[in-house]
């Protein structure tokens, strides 16, 4: 019986909930078009479209133009049936095509790319599979392939996102799941206190997070993002908060004010063994790691203001890192190590998020936005989501890295905040 | 070809669609709980009848002179009797969310300290953070932004 309930809470985790609506609202100048032919597919209705998910999977990176079906000169149903001038005309640049089979439960999409400005075909016809409830996941491979083949950049459409709902009257937070576009949300918490500061484990497979759920006090957590099974990290006095994972995913860094100040400590996820590392009568908060886990990056207002510092957590040595501006917090590490995205305040102006060369120092405003927060990078070093207003409301936007590409997503029922973009998955 | 990912993804899908009958009497969603951290009851939202709110300045977690003259007369209220009052720090909503849960720390163990010299006892006295979480004016521009930079003391 105990096995069947948590069977069913797993089930009652995965209810429909609306989908994040996100959307371009700049893209790069000159985008690449892409014509992506509707797939064949010789059986009833589909439950979903893969050369439409493709397509849009492609314009959410900001880099691509994709030419709609009704445009559409003809339906190349294989190379044979390709006539470059037909896609000249329209002025593509590549062409995808596919089709979809079916053997018993399981179906398979294959699908070829050309380039119609040499007339070749790029590679050769490959195939996914997958079960009706994985043609989503099908597509999102689909859309990996042809954006790294184009750009030479991995792509992140089979990623995933993590971000906080709140609704008020009554007050209510929920930690959701869903694909990098937004669709296919699932709850995997609920709780009527705040929830905050969700990041994922190395591997994808956990989420640590802080939650106010027992006594109304900051706890972290860790949950299993699979079976929802989770353990209480912390219950210390005082702040328990901003989890960070070391990137051997072994260690995490947290903030604790259990004696009586907030300060960076490093806990052994295990043993729970845990290692002071700062030690000011100032705010140190917001532990990041870099990017080869040697040092913490965390914000301190030691210096009157918030700024970034770094600690080299072996020789406990530290360093102020950001001077531009009189508000720099929340810092995250760029996948190559060679930036710092943070929150970003210079005087007179409102919160943006800015990235840092850390070699030279040099700082770029990415948006221009106003009031935002919690930047979160993707795996692939090529954008970063953020939380902002908008009509009232807490959003998800995005942006570039090289701030050409942003996204924007309209105002829902309820706030949308802290998002955290997921790793690659294996 | 197929990836781990969606192998794994598959197995959950089966698990979902098998369970789908077993969730009719329930359909509110539950938290899973593993650890025995249950839920508790929310906290008491009632006002204490002395003025019980002191405000801070942008970013800071200094008392205003404002702010001492309310704490004086809760510091003669507090003194010598044994009464248990929490101490709750709030933020605006500009910056960034976990630091504003520092500010807001800093600002409740301001008011505890400043008590604590006017004599009262410190084990009394219980402080927690809220940050920009829980808000007591919604808008965003620097009237409501102004009353959600505070302490609640509460009884």
């Amino acid at each position: 019986m105990k096995r069947y309930l948590l069977l069913c809470l797993i089930f009652v985790a995965g209810v429909a909930h609306a989908q994040l609506n996100l959307k371009v609202t700049k893209g790069v100048d000159n985008p690449t078009k892409i014509a992506v032919v509707p797939f064949t597919w010789a059986g009833g209705r589909l439950p979903e479209d893969l050369g439409k998910i493709v397509g849009n999977d492609l314009e959410f990176s900001g880099q691509f133009e994709a030419i709609a079906a009704d445009r559409m000169l003809s339906f190349p149903r294989s190379e044979t049936e390709v006539h470059y001038r037909d896609w000249k005309a329209l002025g593509s640049e590549y062409l995808l095509i596919g089709s979809i089979t079916q053997q018993a439960d399981r179906y398979y999409a294959s699908y070829e790319l050309f380039d119609v400005v040499q007339q070749k075909r790029v590679f050769a016809k490959l195939t996914v599979d997958g079960t009706e409830a994985q043609l989503r996941d099908m597509a999102h491979h689909i859309s990996d392939k042809v954006y790294e083949t184009i750009t030479g950049i991995r792509g992140i459409f089979s990623t995933k996102l993590i971000y906080v709902e709140a609704f008020t009257r009554p007050q209510k937070y929920r930690l959701m799941l869903s694909d990098i576009d937004g669709f296919r949300p699932r709850m995997l918490l609920e709780t009527r206190f705040p929830l905050l500061s969700p990041v994922w484990s190395p591997n994808g497979q956990r989420v640590a997070y802080v939650s106010f759920e027992v006594d109304n006090k900051p706890s972290i957590y860790v949950q299993d993002i699979a079976t929802g099974r989770r353990q209480q990290m912390t219950n210390f006095r005082g702040l328990n908060g901003a989890p960070a994972w070391s990137p051997d995913g072994q260690k995490l860094a947290m903030a604790l004010s259990k004696d009586g100040n907030p300060e960076i400590y490093v806990m052994n996820v295990l043993t729970r063994q845990l290692t002071r590392i700062t030690n000011h009568f100032a705010i140190d908060h917001e532990p990041t790691w870099s990017a080869d886990g040697a040092s913490i990056f965390f914000t301190s207002d030691r210096g009157g203001k918030p700024q970034i510092y770094e600690v080299n957590v072996a020789s406990m040595q530290q360093e102020r890192v950001t001077f531009d501006g009189d508000y720099n917090a929340r810092p995250r590490v760029s996948p190559d190590g060679k930036s710092l995205v943070m929150l970003n305040k210079r005087p007179g102006t409102s919160y943006h998020i800015a990235a840092q060369d850390i070699k030279s120092g040099n700082l770029r405003i990415l948006s221009e936005t106003n009031l935002d927060e919690s930047p979160t990078i993707a795996p692939n070093g090529a954008m970063l989501m953020y939380a902002t207003r908008s009509g009232g409301k807490g959003v998800l936007a995005a942006v570039s890295l090289d701030a050409r590409v942003k996204i924007l997503q309209p105002p829902k029922q309820g706030d949308v905040r802290e998002p955290a973009w997921s790793p690659f998955f294996k | 070809m197929i990836t781990k990912a969606l192998k794994q993804g598959l197995t959950l899908a089966v698990v979902m669609s098998f369970l789908v009958g077993c969730s009719n009497s329930d359909t509110k969603p539950v938290e899973p709980t593993t650890t025995g951290t249950a839920t508790t009851a929310a906290p008491t939202e009632t006002a204490a009848p002395l003025s019980s709110v002191v405000y801070f300045d942008f970013d800071q977690y200094s008392l205003t002179a404002e702010s001492r003259a309310v704490l004086l007369a809760h510091a003669d209220k507090l003194k010598g009797a044994s009464v248990a009052v929490r101490l709750e720090g709030h933020a605006d909503e500009r910056g960034s969310r976990e630091y504003n849960l520092a500010l807001g720390e800093k600002r409740a163990n301001a008011v505890r300290d400043f008590l604590v010299t006017q004599g009262v006892n410190g084990s009394s006295l219980e402080v927690v953070s809220f940050g920009e979480e829980q808000p007591a004016a919604t808008g965003s521009d620097e009237a409501s932004w102004a009353q959600n930079r505070r302490v609640e003391v509460k009884y």
